[in-house]
């Protein structure tokens, strides 16, 4: 029987140190099975073999995030398990960011597999859920005779790397990620099947739940116009002749920003559309068409407002992830903020 | 009743020869024939023929269109109306002729970034139906200075050509299979299986421009209203691409031609459902439009008496919001909708995968990801241009690897998420 | 704010203060009219733009003309 090597990582409590008294330990290691790490050998019929247990209290790996990461890396790249086991850290916030912080970097960092399992509040689930499988547990402790062995057939299934069924199946928290599968029936063949029973009130599953986006509170309005900055922005691609920074046609991997310092009107041949989406025909003979600077100019002299900012940012929104778009956009807001800006007019295609 | 017959002709190689014929089951082409029939577009400077066929280790990129060769039996009556002949007949009756196994695959110089690629064998083989099929690929290069518009206008015609004229040339071979499908009228439709749900297919076909078009009846569809057609129309070439939207989900001729939508509503049809016809229906840009088409889309299906409809994407991005729009109009004044789509979420799988949505769209059939990465292995001939995979749809700066691997997304591979439903990918969270 | 030429997508995503524009590829944009009279429209679409910055709203908003 093959032995699974496993490193197994509890915080101050789990590892039987003491409660929140003990909170603020340090990271230490020892080369046994501590507390539940007992029960997962017994569980898993003694093939996974406890090889170190590392254990730190739930404020110093909070407090110390960094430090806590590269000690814990440090002491499992020396031991190099086939496998990293981080709690179950139930409801338990601190312990949740800790082991899905850890998590994520072994997976990541070390290539090394990983599992944990949480209820499906713990902030820890959102950090890790993209690259790992994590249990879903409630919020006791009393669980954990039945989360561990779910866990270790997991763990089993991602180091044969065997095929893994769905979250309800397996018993996994949703991790928010599709994946590529191929079906017996084609496309159109589950189409026609799925309206048949739609029409006769049968019930059927769909494939594609609607997403549910994210709300921003709306900000409040520009108080005194006629004193207020205000920038341009477009996710057209607009950008200077060449693309200089190489802003991609589809999925665009970051966002610029260009002076416009100076200029009174965007020139056919000066700039040029970098999105890979729409006709640019338009825009490349008129680029003020996606980018209005022009009519912001005249505007500015009208004292519509006090001044136009000397700098415009611009991505290309062609299939860019929303994650990615989330991300730019935050930054351009934070950019434009600390530049004195007020308010912001974007342009979309 | 009306009704076309399709005489399937098997073919299983290519080759070239002296004369254009089939024997057995393999097709002979004559390649300066073909060739001297496309020069005659002063467009084109050269045109050259290539050959590929199932499980080749050849690579053929950047393809533009698909499509199968297929032409009528009948007098006066051609496949692709409005192409080359006058439209002064209906289409989608009597007899057509299809060589099936063989396809004419439109390829040389780059139109437009948004073209892709077929592998013959390999994992990218597994994406693609063209990757099953006797390709004739045309490689034509267009005279200097050619516009854009009108290298593409060459392109689309040359290939109709072809698949036009190799059909033409073969049609009364002996051995074929033939089936036989209703082009019946609406009274027709409704007398004999009244109790049947009845059920409309909408077939959205992008016309947005450059590059983003399609052709009713040889008309671009940019000023057009939604037309309702008998399904056997399609199979006839009344929808002709002209259409560079990404590669993995946009539609060729051939898949309009082959739609599987219409296949399997037709498979249905007399037993489970009454299809009543397709609305095909434009995809514009501006808003107003899309209100427009879907109204007049939604007013149609009304009229017919649908209570049921499919509804399937042509792109990606803003075609979501003439689905979401259609849904919510079907839906609130009650007929029942089947969204087909693909999805783009990201490399990852964890961006929402459509751009618009509705609560109302609660039966989506999605065809894949279309942002799924993967690596292509060399391949010991490329017919075409290989640098393209740097910057077509799904590839970067560095797709093209050393040894002559290709790393990009399955975005680039023809067909791959066809949102007809031809393929069997799907996505599903985990 | 957001001009674009598909609010409902821009709803849908979340953008609070949103301005139909004229079409996807010229969202501020008339190229079927003359110079002068284009740029009085792009310049009309700021104005109801900057109009709607400084307009208080509690929940996502598309400002119609």
């Amino acid at each position: 029987m093959t032995k699974i090597r496993v490193v197994h990582y509890m915080n101050q409590f789990f590892g039987q140190i003491g409660g929140e008294d003990k909170a603020g330990i340090p990271p230490f290691a020892t080369n046994d099975p501590v507390g539940i790490g007992n029960v997962f050998q017994l569980a898993s019929n003694n093939r996974y073999v406890i090889v170190k247990t590392i254990i730190c209290g739930d404020n110093y790996a909070a407090e110390n995030l960094e430090e806590v990461k590269a000690k814990v890396l440090e002491w499992i790249k020396e031991e190099n398990p086939d496998l990293f086991i981080a709690g179950p850290a139930f409801a338990a916030g601190r312990y949740g960011t800790s082991c899905g912080t850890l998590c994520q970097a072994v997976i990541t960092e070390l290539g090394i597999p990983a599992i944990s399992a949480m209820h499906p509040v713990n902030p820890g689930v959102d950090i890790a859920k993209k690259d790992m499988f994590i249990v879903e547990t409630g919020d006791s402790a009393r669980e954990i005779s039945s989360v561990v062995p779910k866990m270790i057939r997991l763990a089993d299934k991602v180091l044969n790397k065997e095929p893994i069924g769905g979250p309800e199946e397996e018993g996994y928290i949703p991790r928010g990620i599709r994946i590529n599968v191929r079906k017996a029936k084609r496309g159109s063949r589950r189409a026609v099947d799925m309206l048949v029973k739609k029409m006769n009130n049968e019930s059927f599953t769909t494939e594609l739940p609607m997403p549910v986006f994210d709300t921003v509170p709306p900000a409040p309005p520009v108080s005194d116009m006629s004193d207020a900055i205000i920038a341009i922005g477009t996710e057209g691609g607009i950008v200077p002749r060449g693309n200089p920074d190489r802003i991609e046609a589809h999925n665009a991997s970051k966002w610029c920003h260009y002076s416009i310092e100076g200029i009174e009107s965007l020139k056919k041949g000066d700039y040029e559309v970098a999105h890979g989406g729409y006709d640019p025909v338009p825009a490349n003979e008129n680029p003020n068409r996606v980018l209005p600077l022009d009519a912001a100019r005249v505007l500015e002299k009208e004292k519509a407002f006090a001044r136009l900012h000397n700098e415009y940012p611009v991505t290309v929104g062609n299939v860019t992830a929303v994650k990615s778009a989330e991300r730019y956009g935050k930054e351009m807001g934070e950019m434009l903020m600390s530049q004195g800006v007020q308010g912001v007019i974007l342009t979309s295609t | 009743m009306e009704t076309l017959k399709l005489r399937r002709i098997k073919v299983a190689d290519v080759q070239f020869g002296s004369v254009t014929e089939i024997q057995g089951k393999t097709l002979f082409i004559n390649k300066e024939e073909l060739i001297s029939l496309l020069l005659e577009d002063k467009q084109l400077q050269s045109v050259d023929v290539k050959l590929a066929r199932p499980g080749e280790s050849k690579r053929i990129v950047p393809v533009k269109d698909v499509i199968e060769p297929r032409t009528k039996l009948d007098e006066k009556t051609y496949t692709f109306p409005g192409f080359f002949c006058d439209p002064d007949f209906i289409s989608g009756r009597g007899t057509t002729i299809v060589l099936d196994g063989a396809a004419i695959v439109t390829s040389g110089k780059l139109v437009n970034f948004q073209e892709g690629l077929i592998d013959m064998s390999g994992k990218g083989a597994e994406y693609s139906v063209f990757s099953k099929k006797n390709n004739i690929v045309l490689l034509f290069e267009p005279v200097p200075g050619l516009g854009k518009h009108e290298h593409e206008r060459s392109v689309r015609n040359g290939g109709v050509k072809a698949a036009r004229f190799i059909a033409e040339a073969v049609k009364n071979f002996g051995e074929y299979e033939e089936a036989e499908y209703p082009a019946a009228t609406l009274l027709e439709l409704l007398g004999s299986n009244a109790a049947l749900p009845k059920v409309v297919y909408i077939c959205q076909t992008i016309a947005q421009g450059l590059l983003h078009d399609n052709y009713f009846y040889g008309l671009n569809a940019q000023g057009c209203l939604p037309v309702l057609m008998n399904p056997t129309e399609l199979m006839d070439g009344a929808v002709v691409s002209g259409n560079c939207a990404a590669p993995c989900h946009k539609h060729t001729t051939y898949h309009h031609q082959n739609n599987p939508i219409i296949e399997d509503l037709l498979s249905e049809h007399e037993k489970k459902i009454t299809f009543l016809g397709v609305i095909v229906a434009p995809v514009r840009t501006a808003f107003v439009e899309k209100e427009r088409i879907c109204n007049q889309v939604f007013k149609i299906a009304q009229m017919i008496g649908a209570e049921g409809a499919i509804v399937s994407e042509d792109g990606g991005g803003n075609p979501e919001a003439d689905l979401m729009m259609l849904t919510r109009l079907f839906e609130k004044n009650g007929i029942k909708t089947v969204l087909v789509t693909d999805e783009y979420a990201g490399s990852d799988g964890a961006s929402a995968g459509l751009a618009d949505v509705t609560p109302e769209a609660d039966a989506v059939v999605t065809n894949g990801n279309g942002n799924e990465r993967v690596i292509l292995p060399p391949m010991d001939e490329v017919i075409g241009h290989i640098e393209c995979v740097d910057v077509i749809t799904g590839g970067h700066s560095g797709s093209l690897l050393p040894d002559g691997s290709v790393a990009m997304e399955i975005a680039g591979i023809m067909g791959s998420t066809n949102e007809l439903g031809t393929e069997n990918l799907t996505t599903w969270a985990i | 704010m957001l001009i674009t030429a598909i609010p409902s997508v821009a709803f849908t995503v979340g953008a609070n203060r949103i301005i139909r524009g004229v079409a996807i590829p010229y969202p501020v944009g008339a190229p079927s009219e003359e110079p002068a009279e284009e740029l009085y429209i792009r310049k009309c679409l700021l104005e109801r733009a900057l109009k709607a910055l400084a307009t208080p709203i509690s929940e996502q908003t598309i400002f119609e003309e």
